[in-house]
């Protein structure tokens, strides 16, 4: 069990690790998610001792791995750019930590073979990285990661450089060769929540270097535990509406005035912030909104509205091609938002809805 | 039609411009093997080919009448070229990766002002480092030595090559490093076996460099050495006399040139197998 505790690092005078604290399991698969620059990478580099934190501890089953330098620890580690070595062969890259560990040349040449193999790559042996498109060269990477049976694997957002396609596919391709690989701990940074749900045992959600929330995929998605982990766990970005709650009344800003069975429940009086995803806005309804912009992506359709002065995301399950400047009416299905407080912290209400 | 007259012009052009370039060379030749007559009086029909041959050019270098012998010269500027161009690719490939790899700082001055500061070296006349050197070998009693002019020679090479290092290693991207530690190796292994193959297009270069400054050089040369120590472009001046000798200037001119034809022939073969790919930025 690798075990990160109250681990802090600030680089240039940026808090990129705030405090933070994870375990992680053998043989399950963990997805960091966050935004760009909430700390992912930051973490793995530490995990990997890239960087030297300020404070904290990362011990691997009890030993400390703070003292240990990079080429000491047990760790793999794929990165967003294809780094591979460009004078050695694809077969020589992959035999490279082997060799380096001791492993006698013919294993060492034996076991990338074989591992090139299993990454369809078996045809591509003798040949340069440079000479490989970017998929490929991304396997080799990945390949070079995974033949090491290194106890941590890291992978940070190792297909986003790629395009959309070939990055379904090679998403797929690593869950079937991890599935088979046991014991190893797998940390996988994402910035994209659909991809993090799909693919992780677990989610660490990331927010400005810090926790905001961490547990199976979906809990956390059903029930983010604050604005910040809705938001960094939603796509399309999740709709904030403010709501105020007074003794004659509740009133939703752009809305109007709306009453507890709107709400499906009562709070007692105070602010609070109404996260609404936009799957839970329907085509029809009372709400004059305004068409700012239309996504058309494969099957479904993200229609970026404005409400009263507010900016909306609605999602449909169906193509639909809306006049940009276009006054469409809109429903809103408030008993499905998550309420949180004014601190920003999820007022409980024992749903789970997705 | 079209494309063979494109093509006459190309060839044309080609054989003109390495008429230009081989000229010089053929009249060096042809001049390295005529006598004083040969030189002065000219040919009555065919100029550079009629003329009575003579090796009097060419014996001058080996001690012949007139000559001096500049196979010592030649060996010496070989030891001393090719010895300060090794030490100082060494040393200042390794002075480039810490200042490309890490960070130094003292006072204001940081990485950037410390690569200024050796190529600052060459900024000066080389008048002006004459004394000091002068004055240090002298103490150390190195005057007149091969080993005083290696570490001079030194001195004067390894600001080219940390320069040109310094550059090659900051285009390898620092992620090699990492990965390289990440499979195993130690930041020594990762210099020697992942970043100096990749800067090998950069070690030629800055070998190249050290290899035609240094060979060239005649000022220090000159003003470090008397008697017992005397470099090739020393020795092809003291062929000069009275009447310039241009016989066995030109056959001198031809034995010093050749090493770096041989060198830029074989860069060359390198640069066509791209093994300089991304060399020229």
């Amino acid at each position: 069990m690798l075990e990160i505790r109250s681990l802090s690092l600030v680089q240039d005078g940026d808090t990129c690790l705030d405090d933070v604290s994870i375990r992680f399991e053998p043989g399950q698969l963990t997805t960091l998610l966050g935004r760009t620059l909430a700390g992912k990478t930051s973490l793995m580099r530490a995990i990997a001792g890239l960087v030297q934190p300020d404070a904290g501890s990362i011990a691997l089953d009890g030993t400390d791995w703070l003292g240990l330098p990079p080429w000491r620890r047990p760790v793999a580690m794929v990165t967003q750019q294809f780094i591979n070595y460009p004078h050695l062969s694809v077969l020589d890259n992959v035999a490279f930590p082997l060799l380096r560990r001791g492993v006698a040349r013919d294993e060492a040449r034996d076991r990338a073979r074989d591992m090139l193999g299993r990454v369809g790559l078996a045809d591509f042996t003798d040949r340069r990285p440079g000479r490989l498109s970017g998929g490929q060269q991304q396997r080799v990477a990945i390949a070079r990661a995974l033949v090491k049976k290194a106890p941590v694997l890291l992978l940070d957002e190792p297909f986003v450089n790629l395009d959309y396609k070939l990055r379904e596919g090679l998403r797929e391709e690593l869950i079937d060769i991890l599935t088979a690989e046991t014991g190893t701990m797998v940390v996988y940074a994402s910035t994209d929540p659909r991809e993090a749900l799909q693919m992780g045992d677990r989610v660490v959600l990331l927010s400005e270097g810090r926790v905001v929330q961490a547990g199976p995929p979906r809990t956390v998605y059903g029930a983010p535990v604050s604005v910040a982990a809705a938001q960094v766990v939603s796509d399309p970005p999740i709709n904030l509406l403010e709501l105020d709650v007074a003794e004659e009344g509740a009133e939703v800003t752009g809305l109007g005035a709306v009453t507890p069975a709107d709400l499906g429940r009562a709070l007692p009086p105070g602010r609070y912030t109404l996260g609404l995803r936009a799957h839970d806005l329907r085509l029809g309804g009372p709400h004059a909104a305004h068409v700012a912009l239309t996504e058309v992506s494969g099957s479904e359709t993200v229609t970026h509205l404005v409400l009263a002065g507010q900016n909306l995301v609605m999602l449909e399950r169906t193509v639909t091609e809306h006049a940009l400047g276009a006054t469409i009416g809109i429903g809103l299905d408030l008993t499905r938002a998550r309420v949180f407080d004014a601190t920003g912290t999820l007022v409980p209400n024992g749903a789970d809805h997705g | 039609m079209k494309h063979t007259s494109y093509l006459a012009l190309k060839y044309l052009v080609v054989l003109a411009w390495s008429a230009f370039v081989v000229f010089p060379f053929l009249w060096m030749l042809s001049t390295s093997f005529k006598s004083a007559n040969g030189v002065t009086g000219g040919a009555t029909w065919l100029p550079w080919l009629q003329y009575e041959p003579s090796t009097a050019g060419w014996s001058a270098l080996f001690g012949g009448p007139g000559g001096v012998n500049i196979l010592r010269p030649y060996l010496n500027s070989v030891i001393v070229t090719l010895s300060a161009s090794a030490l100082s690719l060494v040393l200042g490939t390794l002075a480039a990766y810490g200042l490309s790899r890490f960070t130094f700082r003292a006072g204001p001055v940081r990485n950037g002002d410390i690569t200024f500061f050796f190529i600052s070296q060459r900024i000066m006349p080389p008048i002006v480092l004459a004394i000091p050197f002068f004055l240090m070998l002298k103490t150390l009693g190195l005057l007149d030595t091969l080993t005083g002019l290696i570490l001079v020679y030194i001195a004067l090479l390894l600001p080219i090559a940390v320069w040109v290092m310094v550059d090659f290693f900051n285009s390898v991207p620092r992620g090699l490093d990492e990965m390289a530690w990440m499979d195993g190796c130690t930041p020594v292994v990762t210099f020697l076996r992942v970043i100096l193959p990749n800067a090998m297009p950069g070690l030629v270069v800055a070998g190249m460099f050290c290899l035609i400054f240094g060979w060239n050089d005649f000022f220090f040369a000159f003003t470090l050495t008397f008697t017992k120590v005397q470099l090739l472009p020393v020795s092809i001046v003291a062929l000069n006399s009275s009447v310039t000798p241009w016989w066995a200037l030109s056959a001198a001119a031809i034995v010093s040139v050749a090493p770096l034809a041989v060198l830029a022939f074989v860069v060359e073969r390198f640069l066509s197998r791209g093994g300089l790919a991304g060399a020229v930025r």
